[in-house]
């Protein structure tokens, strides 16, 4: 199946990486007015109260000020900021500013003015009396507690899952396949256990921020970092209460999002001020806004129960998942359902039976949103910890029990919507990683003397390509003058190098260099329509539409050029270089196509595709750590990690290599240091760089990573997915080296150096 | 208050306030490669060079820069593009925020210490963080640079 490609499979440079790299204005703060007026939000110190009076008056008179609004001056339809397709999975559950604030920090009133100065002054002097009320702060009692998160008359759940705000439930299901009770009756080993997994904080470098300002058509033109333009447009329409046409959102390039960016976070506020006064806006979120009142990971707590049989074969799977959502429900429906959806079918193997339940709760904490892995990530810590302690209770070489049960390309998966892994190199990745790794000589326990012992782990990962049946991508693209091409996307490139990638599909179809490729996006009035950056589904949904786009205008230059030379189009044939006539007696090139589809011409010179999918091709992988562990002092140094992803066709392997690179060092961070703990008034203590400790260049020992690459039918160029599954492995096969130098299973991350000293968990 | 100072090679007087972070001024001035990443001196996207040492922009008052000689990527165009280049063949921008603060700190680092070890590198750029790309690659890249570097001054071609 595998095709020898040009510029697909080429490690060409990013787009813009000459630009990034040399500091360049290119976000938002840097190219849009530093006049606009500033945008502070005033946030609720409790997790928990109702608003009784605000008293605004001498805030309003600081020199500079121009507006403070609250909850009586904002639309009372409730909206979600979640990214997603209408009708969102996430309940309409907030509006712009409540009279019932829910977590600690909370919106409680917009301030807008001149200078950061008189801003600030003007937080300070506005006056809220709270009537303080009892939070839910414990996720495991928020289902039916008699203390509702959402007790409003108005809240709405637009799909069918489960919700029910009068129980703190934002979803809630049940699905399976087989007897499971049966074949856990029958099983010989039984291991069963709760893994917990923190709302872990994306950490983007670039924080929230959004521009907005009324156009010459006096429509709202709004400027954000964001990955989901066309979903941001609908949302700010919503929370204004003003028609989607009147909305215009633009991306910049953007510092990081991680999923963070999935989820409007920043942007109502400063759209709020600029349809208010009529004036530029610009609201730029601080770090520590950013790590109490942003859109983390949702914390969950996974209880798996794994039978199989003494000779190792897993039979029967169980996860219940209570995922806390906080105090709003953005992509609380859909993160959970992966914890099981996108970990059980990698035990297609042999598995007879499976059972996959949820609840996700309302709580008194920040909302949770999306962050890579989705889900996954907490599934996968918890299933693929269960299935080494599997190994180490049989005395089994932990890859030989992955080998008896994975899944194997042409199986069906009964716990994957019953798709077919029609690409699947899970079983190349196992061997080739463990011969890269060395696993034989690194995975027994070796004391090095000084107290310190060596070992090693191992973890699995799977996750999807897109939301099948969902999620939707387009490209356009353009001959132009000389003849260069436009691809314009509504994907955002957030530093993936999507721009590039996608490029370097269009200059393979199109048969150029991929410098010949001018990319633009994404912006809702000049892209088509795309989803947006997230699923893991640009290269394999906008990707395939960009092939598609390319093939059609291919046929149209070709009608062009018969015209041009007078004969049938079906005479003719593109080169790359322009169209020759089969019979080599004519040949006009790109250049004289694109002067003449602009002259006297009907027939496009462009054309725009648009993709989807009913299927959502698995990437795997496979994860190898290799750590020293101090038995003095608890540290755990990370020495070596090696992993072999199956992504399909790597279409830019030095993009890919640092997607992967890049999402291993997050999840030795979450697995290890990252942590998220509420004080007794429900506010998080680690609100800042300086305590939320993400991984400096000391942290990650050496990484190692390769491709085994399966080839997807369905995808482009045989491309499946890439940015999401790198950071599912870190967290299982460090809890397994961990184990196998201490004797003790951590369950709940991270697994920091006094837990390991203490020998015990945080529960 | 005044503040009088030399900023990549030209003489700017200004008055500020006295409780501006050199950070802002340096944006204010149009110097956009200087970015904010948290507010408690964490993460080193706001790098500059003051009198050829690298600071924390968001750690030094405006006022404490005048009579100083500071440097931003603005006016280290040529010495950057030396060797960003090979961090490009790598990839390894990525979302590229971080990549100013961390290029004016290489800068540094070169500067002291020309042919530097991995560990070395690692150390000296410990302080600027990066959430995208894992590090590794960057690290990829700088040793690509001196490793050609280290051709160019043995053969002179540089291949």
């Amino acid at each position: 199946m595998e095709q020898a490609f040009k510029t697909v499979g080429k490690p060409v440079r990013k787009k813009d990486a000459m630009q990034l790299l040399l500091g360049k204005p290119a976000y938002v703060d840097d190219i849009t007015p530093a006049n606009a007026l500033v945008v502070k939000v005033l946030r609720s110190p409790h997790a928990h109260a109702w608003i009784e009076g605000i008293k605004k008056d001498t805030a309003l008179k600081v020199p500079g000020i121009v507006g403070i609004y609250t909850y009586e001056d904002v639309p009372q339809k409730r909206f979600t900021m979640a990214g997603q397709t209408y009708p969102e999975p996430s309940p309409y559950d907030r509006l712009l500013l409540d009279q019932r604030v829910r977590f600690v920090g909370d919106a409680v009133a917009i301030v807008a003015g001149e200078t950061e100065k008189a801003v600030d002054k003007a937080l300070r002097m506005i006056k809220v009396q709270y009537q303080v009320l009892e939070p839910v702060l414990d996720f495991r009692t928020a289902k039916d507690n008699p203390i509702l998160v959402h007790p409003e008359d108005n809240w709405k759940a637009l799909c069918e899952v489960g919700a029910d705000n009068r129980r703190n439930l934002c979803a809630s299901e049940e699905s399976g396949d087989g007897d499971v009770d049966a074949v856990f009756a029958d099983c010989e080993e039984i291991v069963e256990h709760s893994y917990h997994v923190k709302a872990c904080q994306q950490a983007m470098m670039e924080t929230f921020r959004t521009y907005t300002e009324i156009d010459r058509y006096g429509r709202l033109h709004v400027i954000s970092s964001t990955q989901i333009v066309f979903h941001c447009r609908r949302i700010i329409a919503n929370a204004l209460d003003i028609p989607k046409s009147m909305v215009r959102v633009e991306k910049p390039r953007i510092g990081g999002g991680f999923g963070a960016k999935q989820t409007v976070v920043a942007e109502v506020y400063p759209a709020f001020v600029t349809w208010k006064t009529k004036r530029p806006a610009k609201m730029i979120y601080s770090r520590k806004e950013c790590q109490t009142a942003g859109s983390p990971r949702h914390e969950m707590e996974v209880h798996v129960k794994l039978g199989a049989s003494k000779e190792g074969k897993i039979r029967a799977l169980e996860l219940y998942t209570l995922s806390n959502t906080g105090a709003y429900g953005e992509h609380g429906p859909t993160t959970v359902g992966l914890s099981g959806h996108k970990s059980i079918p990698l035990y297609t193997g042999g598995l007879e039976a499976h059972r996959f339940r949820y609840d996700v709760v309302y709580t008194n904490v920040q909302s949770a949103g999306a962050y890579r892995g989705y889900g996954a990530t907490q599934g996968l810590f918890a299933l693929e910890s269960a299935v080494n302690e599997l190994a180490e209770r049989l005395h089994m070489d932990p890859l030989k029990l992955r080998e008896k049960n994975i899944v194997r390309e042409g199986m069906v998966m009964p716990a994957y919507y019953g798709e077919t892994a029609n690409a699947c190199a899970l079983d190349r990745c196992i061997a080739r990683c463990r011969e890269l790794f060395h696993w034989e000589e690194k995975a027994p326990v070796r004391d090095m003397g000084n107290g310190k012992v060596r070992t090693a782990g191992v973890a699995l990962a799977m996750q999807g390509s897109c939301i099948s049946g969902l999620d939707v991508g387009s490209a356009t693209v353009k001959l132009g003058d000389e003849g260069f091409y436009n691809l314009i996307i509504g994907a955002a490139d957030m530093g993936t190098g999507c721009d590039t990638i996608l490029a370097q599909m269009a200059a393979e179809c199109l048969e150029c260099p991929v410098e010949e490729i001018q990319v633009f996006g994404a912006d809702t009035d000049a892209s088509p329509y795309d989803s947006g950056s997230y699923a893991s589904s640009t290269t394999y949904i906008t990707g395939k539409a960009v092939e598609t786009a390319c093939e059609e205008l291919k046929g149209n230059l070709c009608k062009i050029a018969a015209g041009m030379m007078g004969c049938a189009d079906t005479d003719v044939e593109f080169t790359g270089d322009g169209v020759r006539r089969l019979d080599g007696s004519g040949f006009v090139t790109r250049s004289e196509i694109a002067q003449k589809s602009m002259a006297f011409n009907q027939i496009p010179a462009q054309t725009t595709a648009t993709h989807t999918s009913p299927v959502s091709p698995p990437p795997y992988m496979v994860g190898m750590v290799e750590i020293e562990l101090d038995k003095e002092t608890g540290k755990v140094e990370v020495l070596d990690y090696t992993a072999v992803v199956d992504c399909g066709t790597p279409v830019n392997p030095n993009l890919a290599r640092i997607q992967t690179e890049g999402g291993l060092v997050q999840g030795i961070g979450m697995a290890l240091y990252e942590n998220v703990t509420y004080q007794p008034s429900g506010k998080i203590s680690e609100n800042s760089l300086m305590q939320y400790k993400i991984p400096t260049r000391l942290d990650m020992g050496h990484l190692q990573v390769e491709f085994e690459s399966s080839y997807e039918p369905t995808g482009p160029f045989g491309a499946k997915s890439i940015g999401e599954i790198v950071i599912n492995t870190p967290a299982p096969a460090l809890a397994h080296a961990i184990y196998k130098a201490t004797g003790v299973w951590h369950r709940t991350l991270p697994i920091t150096p006094e837990k390991i000293l203490m020998g015990l968990e945080d529960e | 208050m005044e503040i009088k100072l030399t900023l990549n090679g030209k003489a700017v007087a200004a008055a500020v306030e006295p409780d501006l972070l050199l950070l802002d001024f340096v944006r204010a001035q149009g110097c956009y490669s200087v970015k904010r990443g948290c507010e408690t001196a964490n993460c080193g996207l706001c790098t500059v060079l003051m009198d050829g040492k690298p600071v924390l922009s968001c750690s030094v008052l405006a006022a404490r820069a005048s009579g100083h000689e500071i440097w931003t990527l603005e006016g280290l165009q040529e010495e950057a593009e030396e060797f960003v280049g090979f961090i490009a063949d790598q990839g390894a921008e990525q979302c590229g925020f971080c990549n100013p603060g961390f290029v004016m700190n290489t800068i540094a680092l070169l500067r002291e210490n020309p042919e530097p070890s991995d560990e070395e590198i690692k150390a000296f750029l410990s302080g600027n963080l990066c959430r995208c790309s894992g590090y590794e690659g960057q690290l990829r890249g700088i040793r690509a640079y001196l490793d050609w570097k280290k051709g160019v001054r043995e053969d002179g071609t540089g291949l």
